[in-house]
């Protein structure tokens, strides 16, 4: 992390849809500069979040804040999002029938620009002589179609990249991949929001968050934050748990049972290795305010 | 008729008709063209008609392509009337695509119609677009028979406003094993344009294999309709059909919207790949 201003800041976040609450007080803080890792099983509210924090049809909030570098863009349409410097790889990207992929990464762009539009096709590893005139269809695969989308934002140069399970689904990135792309926008000054259920992302993290049943439950050392994802997080129902963890993370002293309340039995692969060797602390040690 | 260029595999006659012309295209058996042959219709005054009576006759095992291109740049009352007989012979490849460039004034009506006749092996891909200045009134009526192992690919694209009113007709009947057939529209309207579209494949020999694929994208206070017709005779033939009828699919939009752009502008964007441009 190269400073520790906020980037964006999330506060008390509510949404229902088809009256059911998916997140329910969602608070999160992402330092600018940072690649922060939001980790969350299946159906945790990951991707809602995203679409929430984008501005998407069906995803007005029902309460709570969304500032972007100090701005508000609680109200804001997506595309005042945009413009603001935030945006969004999908996980599941859409499709466009008679768009080439030349013309796709050169629309989001300030100043479109063929080299850049070249750069960009390059650091998701696809060939621009192959791929710069293929349509943005169905004639993609999965996972082709899942790099376009990544280089799109990487050729866009946002404040803000939300990107949602870049690494999910066929053929997409390997991780690898995804890290040296992350390293490129970090370095061009963007800041990363990264989406996943896969806890060996976080060895690209600076920061980390673990989201359940549409809360933050924990937030911080990457290292941390993974080790409770991978020995404590089994898909469970059970939302009062999850208020007793969030009290627990708001203030450990007033809650004295660790929330999280059913150890795995069968251990987890454990978290790769993050970027910050000294953060290994385990899940038995006191927690520490987000605060 | 202003010229007519010769090439070796071709023969072609002109007639002139009172109000158009007839031509008469054979292409020799075998035969193979570095480039597409291209044909140009245009009315330059603002009235008037005009017919085109077209035969096409595509020798076995031929390859060709055609690019037509129709101008009306000041019509105001311009009919257009294009007639079609067009015969795929076996084994042979054709490929048409129409061009149009009308002006603005919405004057003018397009009547291309086509019978179409696939033999055995043979390869027959229409795509007509109608999408640069404002269609008047379009009734596209194309109808197909492919005989065994035949294809036909049949594309309609338009954009309608204004008054517009845009009739697509595509009949694929896929009368011997294995043909295949694909009748594949693409149309937006806006304003308070309308468009009816008619996708009909039927299925009438073994392992024949056809498909209707209709997309309509509408914005204000246009109208689409789509009936796409499968009939089956055959109880090893397969026939399917999708249409999707409505706004621009939200995802899309959202993502172009993600990009920066307005929504008016994204929209532009994906009905203007849709119609190919
Ligand atoms: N319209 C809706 N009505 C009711 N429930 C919904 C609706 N949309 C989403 N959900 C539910 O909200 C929860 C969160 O969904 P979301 O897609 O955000 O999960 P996710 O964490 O991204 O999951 P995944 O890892 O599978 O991508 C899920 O349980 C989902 O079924
Ligand atoms: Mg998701």
């Amino acid at each position: 992390m190269k400073n520790h201003e906020i980037m964006l800041e999330v506060k008390d976040l509510q949404l229902a849809r088809d009256k059911r609450a998916i997140l329910r007080g969602l608070n999160l803080t992402v330092q600018r500069g940072s690649v922060h890792v939001v980790l969350g099983l299946n159906g945790s509210g990951k991707s809602t979040l995203a679409y929430t924090l984008m501005g998407c049809g069906g995803y007005t909030p029902d309460a709570g804040a969304i500032t972007l570098d100090g701005v508000d863009l609680t109200k804001m349409s997506i595309t005042e999002r945009a413009q603001q410097g935030l945006t969004l790889a999908w996980q599941e990207p859409a499709r466009f029938e008679g768009l080439t992929v030349a013309r796709y990464l050169s629309l989001g762009m300030k100043a479109p620009d063929m080299t850049r539009v070249r750069q960009a096709l390059e650091a998701v590893a696809l060939n621009p002589a192959t791929y710069l005139s293929r349509y943005v269809d169905e004639s993609l695969s999965g996972g082709e179609r899942k790099r376009i989308e990544l280089a799109a934002v990487y050729a866009m140069q946002p404040k803000l990249a939300i990107l949602d399970e870049p690494d999910s689904g066929i053929d997409a990135l390997s991780l690898d991949d995804i890290a040296a792309l992350i390293h490129r926008m970090a370095e061009e000054g963007t800041t990363v929001l990264l989406i996943s259920h896969r806890d060996e992302v976080v060895a690209m993290a600076d920061a980390a968050s673990l989201i359940c049943e549409g809360r933050i439950v924990d937030s911080g050392d990457p290292a941390w934050v993974c080790d409770r994802y991978t020995h404590c997080c089994e898909p469970c129902d059970r939302r009062e748990l999850v208020e007793e963890e969030v009290a627990y993370v708001t203030n450990p002293r007033r809650v004295t049972v660790p929330g999280c309340p059913r150890p795995r039995t069968t251990s987890r692969q454990s978290c790769a290795p993050t970027k910050n060797p000294a953060a290994t602390r385990s899940f038995s040690s006191p927690a520490k305010s987000p605060a | 008729m202003l010229g007519l260029n010769r090439l070796p595999g071709i023969s072609a006659e002109a007639e002139a008709l009172p109000d158009g012309v007839h031509i008469r295209l054979q292409i020799a058996p075998g035969a193979r063209f570095e480039n597409p042959i291209h044909l140009c219709f245009g009315v330059v005054p603002a009235e008037g008609v005009q017919r085109i009576l077209t035969d096409f006759d595509i020798g076995a095992g031929a390859e060709v392509e055609f690019m037509a291109h129709c101008t009306f740049p000041n019509a105001t009352k311009v009919q257009h009337i294009m007639e079609g007989q067009i015969h795929v012979g076996p084994g042979a490849t054709m490929r048409y695509k129409e061009t149009h460039y009308h002006g603005e004034s919405g004057g003018v009506e397009v009547l291309p119609k086509a019978q179409v006749t696939v033999d055995e092996d043979g390869k027959y891909f229409t795509e007509f677009n109608l999408s640069r200045g404002r269609v008047g009134r379009m009734v596209f009526d194309y109808g197909v028979d492919v005989a065994a192992r035949g294809l036909a690919e049949l594309t309609a694209k338009a954009l309608g406003y204004g008054d517009d009113e845009i009739i697509v007709r595509e009949t694929i009947r896929l009368n011997g094993e294995y043909a295949r057939g694909l009748a594949k529209s693409r149309i937006a309207v806006r304003d308070h344009a309308h468009s009816d579209v008619y996708g009909t494949t039927e299925g009438h020999a073994p392992f024949a294999r056809g498909h209707v694929d209709c997309i309509e994208i509408v914005r204000g206070r246009a109208i689409a309709t789509a009936v796409p017709i499968v009939k089956v005779t055959d109880d090893r033939a397969m026939v399917t059909h999708e249409a999707a009828i409505g706004a621009v699919g939200k995802k899309e939009l959202e993502t172009l919207m993600a990009r920066g752009l307005d929504e008016e502008t994204a929209v532009d964007v994906i009905v203007r790949g849709m119609l190919g441009e």
